[in-house]
């Protein structure tokens, strides 16, 4: 399976902003000082092995949208967060606007973060294209047909050319789609949401988003190690810090990167994918709780290592 | 996991050694909380023999935490070994917890009546 991020931001989009920019070019300019860097070659294995990942990129600004190649012909995307116009552009450069596509799209939930960028997917437009979109939540196909509606937006749903349907999901009931086998989970989050189990050929992906555990409920705890049992990576909602989850910003349904890393040891899963970054965080911020997590991973180990990333705009993981 | 418990005045000492989990995690609450009804002004949790604490034991303290805001009563927490402080940082209770190195300095800045006692002991 491989597993191409979007767009990995919380809540709303947050681009960088050239002030960003500008601190991260003056910091690269003055490491540099003096390397003699005359050439793209070694300006560019300077920023690759001396600059720290935040320090040469960024983790990006847009909203939820994740990509799933589980080796079939049809796409397979979790959540049209605002970083689908970038995934939709690049499917269309691959086979061109002439060469109907199908796109199963599985929806966390209906919260802006996850379907703005759905007015923006191109392949909507295009007449011959199947579009074909699941989820567990009972509103969904309500919200994606009115967020496409004056005076919010000036294209109405109607007037989308390719073929749009809306197929409900029962949690714990496993479904195949686009080649794989998914299975809903109903998650604690404010207006519901749903995390997917997505397996194909013995490969496990976990996509849980805009889900908060509590440390305390037991039973929520092994029912979710249960669900992410074995898996190959899980995508996780790690928006808050422990603290910030299980004090001010309790029941406002998010996790945290603590919570990620105890979850996984629960259910012996292979790779955590720290996601839905808080928009506050700039680069620095999220790369320091990167490091931190894989602190905390190695400091509470008791079985196998659990291996550790931060999702960002355009990283690509194969499990 | 084993709990201690020792009165100083106004002050009761909770000493835990040990793994504070999931499994555990109840326990511990319930010992933090008894602790604050019996005491007079303050609740010093002595963490020095604590090799592990998980999400739910932190949990635990926030609840014991909250109850003694309530109350009006001081809560805090000593003696973390450098692993469980790490424990603390990365979860950012370190921000929300008051920390003391050692127990005569949570003692000290908490309950000083029970000073002169906590020497004697
Ligand atoms: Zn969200
Ligand atoms: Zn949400």
């Amino acid at each position: 399976m491989k597993i191409t991020f979007w767009g990995t931001r919380g809540s709303l989009p947050a681009p960088l902003n050239g002030a960003a920019v500008r601190r991260k070019l003056v910091n690269a300019l003055v490491k540099a000082a003096g390397l003699g860097l005359d050439t793209p070659e070694k300006a560019e294995a300077f920023c690759s092995e001396t600059l720290a990942f935040a320090e040469a990129s960024t983790f990006g600004g847009n909203t939820s949208c994740v990509q799933v190649d589980t080796g079939g012909q049809d796409y397979l995307v979790c959540d049209l967060g605002s970083g689908a116009r970038e995934f939709s552009m690049a499917a269309l450069a691959r086979h061109g606007p002439g060469s109907p596509q199908t796109y199963h799209v599985l929806l966390s939930h209906v919260h802006w973060d996850h379907i703005m960028g759905f007015p923006f997917f191109i392949p909507a437009f295009i007449p011959g294209n199947r579009i074909r979109i699941y989820s567990c939540h009972p509103r969904f196909e309500w919200a994606i047909r009115n967020q496409s509606h004056e005076p919010c937006f000036p294209v109405e749903f109607s007037a989308l050319s390719a073929a749009i349907e809306f197929v409900p999901l029962e949690p714990g009931t496993p479904y195949e789609i686009a080649g794989a086998t998914v299975t809903g989970m109903a998650q604690l989050h404010g207006g519901d949401s749903f995390g997917y189990r997505i397996e194909r050929n013995g490969t496990t992906l976990i996509y849980t988003t805009d889900a908060e555990y509590k440390p305390d409920d037991i039973a929520q705890m092994e029912r979710t190690a249960m669900f992410f049992r074995d898996a190959d990576l899980v995508i996780f909602d790690s928006m808050y810090s422990l603290a910030e989850s299980i004090t001010l910003k309790e029941d406002w349904g998010h996790s945290s990167n603590v919570m990620g890393v105890e979850l996984c040891q629960l259910a012996r899963a292979k790779a955590l994918c720290l996601f839905h970054h808080e928009p506050v965080n700039d680069d620095a911020r999220i790369e320091a709780i990167l490091n931190e997590t894989l602190r905390f991973e190695e400091i509470t180990r008791t079985g196998d290592r659990l291996r550790i990333h931060a999702a960002h705009d355009g990283l690509v993981l194969e499990i | 996991m084993t709990i201690s418990e020792a009165t100083l005045g106004g002050a009761i000492i909770v000493s835990a050694q040990g793994r504070i989990d999931m499994s555990n995690s109840e326990d511990f609450k319930d010992a933090l909380m008894a602790a604050l009804a019996g005491a007079g002004a303050a609740v010093i949790v002595d963490m020095a023999g604590v090799d592990y604490i998980s999400s739910a034991g932190l949990r635990s303290l926030m609840i014991a935490l909250r109850s003694a805001k309530a109350e009006g009563k001081a809560f805090g927490v000593a003696a973390l070994s450098p692993l469980v402080l790490e424990i603390f940082t990365i979860s950012r209770f370190n921000l929300v917890f008051a920390l003391y190195a050692g127990v005569r300095d949570a003692v000290a800045a908490l309950s000083p009546d029970s000073l002169g006692q906590f020497d004697a002991s």
